[in-house]
């Protein structure tokens, strides 16, 4: 096609391009390394002038999460992007946005903790971003692109699934994928919606002033009755047993005849498979599953290789030992599953992956 | 064909950008590429370093632990890079202000003053596209066409009065560089 | 119910259509009730009950979207103009206004607060300050007089231990982005009448893109103040308007 865009970009920037070609309608930030890059390109390209995006930098991320409550209280198409020390204030705004069934979209460019920790990648937010991460039963829709164009194509796929079952989206990248540069290919202009679209899509519960012809919508996660309140939850778990049963991603790289089975996400994911290169190379038969949503996740697959005959997993990621857990629940005790992690920022190396393997599964005493 | 190159010096010497206009004419050239930089608080004095991949085939991983090639620019890389290029690869580094040169007798080493000749010609900013020049000469990787106009992407429209003097220096960097080994 | 029909012009009094009939969970003598009802009067009497969205806040006024026949949504503690700043900036010609008290405006969300005037969103902002936690049980709010016992001060609020009360209402008139600030009360019908007249003119500011305008209403809280409604509304005047005047503090 002659108007197919490649472009060289950066993670960062092109989750501002992709929101914009994406009719995004508004966007609110606060700056933090390894992210920064995202409002920057947006003001930058000043979509207000052309879509009629809005994009604002708030005084904190307690301030822009709660913008992105107040901007997808009204139904449109809304998104942050932060990094780990920001996401984690941005945790109680999380909470109120799953209470309050509100569809956005929140990146986070993970950076190493606890604390200020380094500002270098890490995927140390699993269990934040994966198991609720704040108060109250609730679950994100977590997505984790593994290179510079699926930070592209998961801005439409957050949204879409964000606005199929009404609850926040995230996408969890890292410093290593949203400093990165890679060749990207974006997506044409889409109109942002009317609010007569929006209004007809979204009027049984969104606000944007009571017209005459439907009673009054409340967006709020408040219900002091707890029969209520416990019908809302069970909803809302209903929801997420939905959003598990439809909605698993993954990839499976050289998963079918394989002996053994690297689990991987992210820029992790992009080390390990060069692993896996290493493996076949000398005759060993290694897979890599690639969880692309990490929330739900791809339990079955994973449950399915273990029956399979796979003889142990090796969950390899930039933190302590998070989603190994996951990986664990999947397997079930069938065949030993353990974890590789480097953490403080530190990546690991394809071959650091591969002699973990053989240490810890292939040559497990 | 697949190049991995590690490009390292101070913040301020055009590191980063000169891998940029190597991955910009590396997609011109219908490459796979990624660009990783180092990231930080250092803008300028602090150590900065890029990984450029060019690859006909799509890349795995985008981070490196071993280079074909690196292009060395202060002491500090010196000690880090030089013991990981590959057996058989190319270190190419500036003289100036290294202290400790090369010791690797299976790798190719070349040299460029770049820092010297780029005072010659009045212009520090021509430092870095003239190690570039230096770098083709060596490994012919992307063509002279694609270089130009990936110069000209990573330029914005401002600077693109520069253009004619950056090609000079890419031109001066493929004369002066010398193989020392 | 009274089944004898008034002739137009012979009604003297009634209820703002805009409000619900819902069975309000306010004490008696709260002063919310006559500012919800203020609110509802207002957006009628305006014809902007399709264009208004309301934020309420956590503490006792969190209901008040049961009360008043316009959308609203309910924020988390303080962030409410941080929540209003969302929808107006995505629907800047709707009128949007938070209704929040004195815990959650100059406790919790004083930062949300500051920051949306000094921006100049184009919000109105209902501050009802009743020196008290009220929902909570009546602990020490940043408002709270010198000397006043709350659950929280039982002996009384001492300022080398709990600091002094500080008026965010001054404050915020020196920042360049706020055009109205003003401090009403509702505790007789001469000041019912003005209050309203305050409330109107913010949220016509807020129609009109003026800037930040913010209506302080010095109010009672008879049970956390453990008066009746008539000793409460003699205790606002005696202690409460001699630390916050009432008055336009800054109108452009």
């Amino acid at each position: 096609m002659a108007d197919k865009e490649v472009k060289l970009m950066k993670g960062n920037e092109v989750i501002a391009y992709a929101a914009i070609r994406y009719g995004c309608d508004g966007y609110f930030g606060y700056p933090i390394t390894p992210q920064s890059e995202v409002m920057e390109t947006l003001m930058e390209l000043k979509p207000w002038e052309t879509t009629g995006m809005v994009v604002l930098q708030a005084e904190s991320e307690i301030a822009s999460v709660n913008m992105l409550y107040g901007g997808a209280a009204t139904g449109k198409r809304v998104m942050t992007s932060s990094s780990s020390p920001g996401v984690s204030l941005m945790s109680e705004g999380m909470s109120y946005l799953a209470g309050a069934e509100l569809p956005c979209l929140i990146v986070n460019c993970q950076r190493g903790g606890p604390g200020l920790g380094t500002i270098q990648p890490s995927q140390g937010d699993y269990f934040q971003a994966c198991k609720g991460g704040a108060h109250g039963d609730f679950h994100l829709i977590v997505l984790a692109p593994n290179s510079v164009q699926e930070m592209h194509d998961f801005v439409a796929l957050a949204f879409d699934l964000a606005f199929k079952y009404r609850n926040p989206a995230m996408i969890l990248a890292d410093g290593a994928i949203g400093q990165m540069m890679e060749k990207v290919t974006l997506a044409p202009q889409r109109p942002r919606k009317t609010d007569a679209e929006i209004e007809a899509e979204c009027k049984s519960w969104a606000i944007y002033g009571k017209p005459a012809d439907r009673a009054r919508n409340v967006v709020t996660s408040l219900e002091l009755r707890s029969e209520e309140m416990e019908k809302i939850n069970l909803r809302l778990q209903a929801k997420y047993r939905a959003m598990e049963e439809n909605e698993v991603r993954y990839e499976a790289v050289e998963c079918d005849d394989a002996d053994y089975v690297i689990v991987a996400f992210g820029s992790s994911a992009r080390i390990c498979s060069a692993t896996v290169e290493l493996a076949r190379a000398e005759g060993l038969k290694v897979g890599l599953l690639r969880p692309v949503t990490l929330y739900p996740f791809p339990k079955k697959p994973i449950a399915e290789l273990a029956k399979r005959g796979v003889k142990g997993f090796l969950s390899a990621e930039l933190n302590a030992g998070q989603m190994v857990e996951d990986v664990r629940l999947a397997v079930n005790g069938l065949v030993p599953v353990e974890h590789y992690g480097r953490q403080g920022g530190s990546l690991f190396t394809p071959d650091e992956v591969y002699r973990a393997l053989k240490d810890k599964i292939i040559n497990r005493g | 064909m697949k190049e991995t190159l590690i490009i390292a010096g101070f913040g301020g010497q055009g590191v980063l950008s000169m891998g940029k206009i190597l991955a910009y004419a590396g997609v011109m050239q219908d490459f796979e590429v990624t660009w990783m930089p180092s990231y930080g608080p250092e803008m300028r004095g602090g150590t900065a370093n890029v990984t450029v991949i060019l690859s006909d085939r799509r890349i795995s991983s985008p981070i490196a632990y071993e280079f074909d090639t690196a292009i060395i620019l202060n002491q500090q890389s010196m000690d880090k890079f030089e013991p990981l290029v590959k057996a058989g690869g190319t270190l190419i580094y500036d003289v100036n202000g290294i202290t400790r040169h090369p010791e690797r007798k299976d790798i190719n080493v070349y040299s460029i003053n770049a820092t010297e000749e780029c005072a010659k010609m009045g212009n520090a900013r021509l430092f870095n596209t003239m190690i570039l020049g230096g770098y083709l000469k060596v490994c012919p990787v992307v063509s002279m066409e694609n270089i130009m106009s990936g110069l000209k992407k990573s330029l914005p429209e401002r600077a693109w009065k520069m253009l004619p003097a950056n090609e000079q220096a890419i031109l001066h960097g493929a004369a002066i560089i010398e193989k020392k080994n | 119910m009274c089944e004898v029909e008034l002739k137009k012009e012979n009604i003297v009094y009634a209820k703002s259509s805009l409000m619900l009939d819902n069975v309000m969970h306010y004490c008696p003598g709260c002063s919310h009730g006559t500012v919800h009802k203020l609110i509802a009067e207002i957006v009628e009497e305006m014809g902007l009950q399709s264009k208004t969205i309301g934020v309420s806040p956590v503490g006792c006024a969190v209901f008040a979207y049961n009360y008043i026949d316009v959308d609203w949504a309910e924020a988390a503690h303080g962030r409410a103009c941080a929540v209003a700043t969302g929808i107006k900036r995505l629907h800047p010609n709707k009128m949007v206004f938070t209704y929040q008290g004195d815990g959650d405006l100059s406790a919790i969300g004083t930062c949300e607060t500051i920051h949306a005037a000094a921006r100049g969103e184009n919000i109105a902002v209902v501050y009802i300050n009743n020196a008290i936690y009220g929902m909570t049980g009546g602990q020490m709010a940043p408002t709270t007089l010198l000397g006043m016992k709350t659950a929280t001060t039982p002996y009384g609020r001492d300022p080398r231990l709990n600091g002094y009360p500080y008026k965010i209402a001054d404050m915020l008139a020196h920042l360049d982005g706020v055009c109205y600030i003003t401090r009403q009360s509702v505790h007789t019908p001469a000041n019912v009448r003005k209050c309203k007249k305050a409330i109107r003119k913010a949220f016509e500011n807020a129609m009109a893109g003026k800037g930040f305008s913010m209506v302080e209403v010095v109010s009672t809280c008879n049970s956390g103040w453990k008066l009746s409604p008539v000793q409460a509304n003699e205790w606002l005047e005696q202690n409460m308007l001699p630390f916050y005047p009432l008055g336009d503090v800054k109108d452009i």
